[in-house]
C-alpha cells in the first residue's frame, strides 16, 4: 500500500514536449511510472518518448486514461494547466512548476475547492511511492520502499529526509513534497489524513519550516487524532523575521510563523522533534521504537 | 518588491483613494519652490526608504519655511536613514516627499493582504491608527479586525459597510469608507499586491478620509505581467550584494555570522544555518544556489559570500539529486580558482557519483576539507573559522 500513486497509476505530463518535461518524463518511466502520454496543446497526435501526445487534458484522460499529472509549464500558464486538469476530470495533479503569482493560486484553490480533484504544489518537488510510481523531480534512486510516510515544505531536505531514512533502513511508503508557496494545494493535515488510512505506512516525519501556520494546523490535528508516531524537523530556527528565505511562502511576518513556535507546538502534540537535519532518520527511528 | 510611499501615493491617487497634496524633492535646491507650491503653514518631509519606523528614526521632520525645508533638505538627501527595520547600515535617502501637515480629528488602520491560510485576499482593519498593528495585535486582538474576501465574489458593499462600522464612522464619511475599500480591491488586484497597508488612514477635521501613509508590496512572481510597476524598483534600498545577487539569479540574504553558506535548494539552506549554530557557530548568509549548479552559478556564489568581510569559512552543501556529483565537484574547484578563494572551504556531496566528487576534491590540491556528512561538515566550518 501507499498514498495517492501506486504502480497502476495512469500517469501524464502537461508541458510534455518542453526541456523540463521531457527531461523528467524520461527520469519517470525510466523509474517504472506508469506514463500513458502528455500535453502540449498544438501538438495533438505527434509521439514523444514513444508515447502520444495530446492537444487536451480531457483528450488524455479520454483516451489514455489518464488519472496523475505532473506539470512543468512555464509559471504564467500554470494555473490555467492545473485548472484544466481538474475539469478534465484528473485525480492527482502535481504541479512542480515555481513562481506562480499568488492571486492565481487564490483562484486556483477557489476553483478546486468544489471538484474532488487533488493538489500537489505548486513548487514542490512532486510525489513518489518507492518502486513503483515517481511523479516529480526527485531523484529516484535514493528512495527504498518501507515503513515511513514522508512529508515535506521542501526539496532537497526532503531528499535529506529520505536518504536518512534509507540509510537506516527504515525505508518509505510514499513520500511528497507539498511545496513552499504561501497557498497551495495538499497541506500536511492532508496528507496526514492520507498517512492515516494506509497500513504501509508506520510513522510519518514531518519537515517544516518557518512561515505560515500549517505546521502548528498539523500539530492540533496529530494531538486529536493521529495515532501514529511522528517525528518532525522545522527549518528556519536562524532566519531573521521579515525576510522571505528562497521560498515565498518561508517568512516571518509580525512575530508569527517561528521554528521555535512549530517546534513548541509539534513536541506539545508528541512528535519527536530532530534536532538538526542531520538527525532527521535517527528521530524518526525514536520515534518509532 | 516594495514601492516608495509616494510611488504607492500615485498609484492611489489614480485609483480613486484620497492622498495629501505632495511634492517629491530629489535635489536640495528644490525645496523652497516645492514648500511654496504648497502653499501651507506646517509641512511634512518623509525620507523615501523601504523601512517603516522613519518617524522615530529622525526620517519624519516637521518644517514651517522655505528656509526649514532647504535645511531638513540639505541633511537628509543623500544620508543613510537607520531605522528599527533596516539593519546597522541603514537605508539610503535619494527622495524626499513634502506635504502639508493634515488636521487629524481620528486615526485608523487600514490594510488588505494575501491571508495564507483562508487562501484569500483579506482586509485587516482596526479604529486605532498611527501605532505599530502588530504590537496592537499583540496587547489588545480585539481591536483588530480581520475581513476575508471571498475570491468568487471580490468586494461587497457589506465589505464596506463593516469597515465604516469598526471605524465608527457614519454618514458621508462612512460612503467614503465603502468607496476606499472598493478602490483598494481593484488596486490589489490589478496590481498583483501582496500587501495594502494605510497607516495612519485618518478622518480630517473636514470630515475627508485621507490615506497619510501608504504601504504597497507588490508580489515578486507577478513581474512578468506587472512590468510597468516594477520599473518602478528601487534597487538602492536592498543590500549591494543581495541586489548582485539578484541579478545572478541567486536567493542571498546577509546575516551576521562569520561561516558563509552556499546550499542548493531552500529548505536545505535554512536547515544548514540551522546546523552551523547547533554546532556552536554562526551563519554569515543565506544562500540557495538552485538546481543548476554551474561553474558560471557557484564562482558567482563564491564571489557573493566572500564580498562579506567576516566571513571566515564557507560551508557548501549540496544534495545532487539528479546532477552528478563529480560535476559539482569540478564547478566547485574551478570556480574556487576562478575567485581565489582564501578562506577554508568546506565542501559536503551528496547523492549520485558522491564517492568520485569527493576525491576530485581531495586530488584538487585546494584548501578544501571534503567532509562525508552533514554533521562532520558543520563542525569542520566551525573549527575553520575559529
Amino acid at each position: 500500500m501507499s498514498i495517492l500513486v501506486d504502480s497502476e497509476t495512469r500517469v501524464i505530463c502537461q508541458g510534455f514536449t518542453g526541456k523540463q518535461g521531457t527531461f523528467h518524463s524520461e527520469q519517470a518511466i525510466a523509474y517504472g511510472t506508469r506514463m500513458v502520454g502528455g500535453v502540449t496543446p498544438g501538438k495533438g497526435g505527434q509521439r514523444h518518448l514513444e508515447l502520444p501526445v495530446f492537444d487536451t487534458v480531457a483528450d488524455a484522460v479520454r483516451e489514455a486514461g489518464a488519472q496523475a499529472t505532473m506539470i512543468y509549464v512555464p509559471a504564467a500558464f500554470a494555473a490555467d494547466a492545473i485548472c484544466e486538469a481538474a475539469d478534465a476530470g484528473i485525480e492527482l495533479v502535481v504541479c512542480i512548476t515555481e513562481g506562480i503569482p499568488v492571486q492565481d493560486m487564490i483562484r486556483v484553490k477557489q476553483y478546486l475547492a468544489q471538484r474532488p480533484t487533488r493538489l500537489i504544489g505548486p513548487n514542490c518537488p512532486g510525489i513518489i511511492t518507492p518502486e513503483a510510481c515517481k511523479v516529480g523531480i526527485m531523484p529516484g534512486y535514493i528512495h527504498r520502499r518501507g515503513r515511513v510516510g514522508i512529508v515535506s515544505r521542501s526539496g532537497t531536505l526532503t531528499y535529506e529526509a529520505v536518504k536518512q531514512t534509507s540509510d537506516l533502513g527504515l525505508g518509505q511508503s510514499t513520500c511528497i513534497g507539498i511545496g513552499g508557496d504561501p497557498i497551495q494545494g495538499l497541506d500536511f493535515v492532508g496528507c496526514l489524513r492520507l498517512f492515516a488510512e494506509d497500513p504501509q505506512t508506520e510513522g510519518v516525519l514531518l519537515v517544516g519550516e518557518i512561515g505560515g501556520e500549517a505546521e502548528e494546523q498539523a500539530a492540533a490535528f496529530i494531538r486529536e487524532s493521529f495515532d501514529k508516531p511522528v517525528a518532525a524537523y522545522i527549518a528556519g530556527a536562524t532566519a531573521p523575521p521579515g525576510r522571505r528565505m528562497g521560498h515565498a511562502g518561508a517568512i516571518i511576518a509580525g512575530g508569527q510563523g517561528t521554528a521555535a513556535q512549530k517546534i513548541a507546538a509539534l513536541r506539545d502534540a508528541g512528535a519527536e522533534i530532530a534536532a538538526s537535519p542531520a538527525e532527521l532518520g535517527a528521530a524518526m527511528a525514536r520515534a518509532l521504537g | 518588491m516594495n514601492l516608495h510611499e509616494f510611488q504607492a501615493k500615485a498609484l492611489f491617487r489614480s485609483s480613486g483613494i484620497a492622498v495629501p497634496p505632495g511634492e517629491l524633492i530629489t535635489r536640495v535646491e528644490d525645496a523652497g519652490a516645492a514648500w511654496a507650491r504648497l502653499d501651507c503653514e506646517t509641512a511634512l518631509i518623509k525620507a523615501q526608504v523601504h523601512s517603516g519606523g522613519r518617524g522615530k528614526a529622525g526620517g519624519v521632520v516637521a518644517v514651517g519655511s522655505a528656509r526649514e525645508a532647504e535645511e531638513t533638505a540639505s541633511r537628509l538627501l543623500g544620508s543613510r536613514l537607520i531605522t528599527v527595520q533596516s539593519g546597522s547600515e541603514g537605508l539610503p535617502v535619494d527622495q524626499l516627499l513634502m506635504e502639508p501637515a493634515a488636521s487629524i480629528e481620528r486615526e485608523f488602520y487600514f490594510a488588505m493582504l494575501v491571508d495564507r491560510a483562508r487562501a484569500s485576499i483579506a482586509m485587516v482593519v482596526s479604529a486605532e491608527g498611527g501605532m505599530d498593528i502588530e504590537t496592537l495585535a499583540r496587547e489588545r486582538p480585539q481591536a483588530v479586525v480581520t475581513l476575508p474576501i471571498h475570491p468568487a465574489t471580490g468586494v461587497m458593499p457589506f465589505h464596506g459597510r463593516r469597515v465604516a462600522r469598526v471605524f465608527g464612522l457614519q454618514g458621508e464619511p462612512a460612503r467614503a469608507a465603502g468607496r476606499l475599500v472598493q478602490d483598494a480591491y481593484r488596486l490589489f488586484e490589478s496590481s498583483d499586491a501582496q500587501l495594502l497597508e494605510i497607516n495612519p488612514l485618518v478622518l480630517t477635521a473636514d470630515q475627508q478620509l485621507v490615506a497619510l501613509d501608504a504601504k504597497l508590496a507588490i508580489d515578486d512572481s507577478a513581474a512578468f505581467r506587472q512590468r510597468e510597476l516594477f520599473g518602478l524598483r528601487d534597487a538602492r534600498q536592498r543590500h549591494e550584494a543581495e541586489e548582485r545577487a539578484h541579478e545572478y539569479d541567486l536567493n542571498y540574504i546577509r546575516l551576521d555570522g562569520d561561516i558563509g553558506c552556499m546550499v542548493n535548494g531552500a529548505g536545505l539552506a535554512m536547515a544548514t544555518m540551522d546546523l552551523i549554530q547547533h554546532h556552536g557557530g554562526q551563519p554569515a548568509n543565506f544562500l540557495d544556489v538552485g538546481g543548476g549548479t554551474t561553474v558560471e552559478r557557484v564562482a558567482a556564489a563564491f564571489k557573493l559570500i566572500l564580498s562579506d568581510k567576516s566571513v571566515r569559512a564557507v560551508l557548501v552543501n549540496i544534495f545532487g539529486g539528479i546532477v552528478r556529483c563529480d560535476l559539482i565537484a569540478e564547478g566547485i574547484i574551478a570556480a574556487i580558482r576562478e575567485v581565489q578563494v582564501e578562506v577554508p572551504v568546506v565542501v559536503r556531496l551528496e547523492g549520485t557519483n558522491a564517492e568520485a566528487g569527493r576525491e576530485a576534491l581531495a586530488r584538487s590540491g585546494l584548501d578544501i576539507v571534503a567532509a562525508a556528512d552533514l554533521d562532520e561538515a558543520a563542525r569542520a566550518a566551525v573549527e575553520a573559522a575559529a
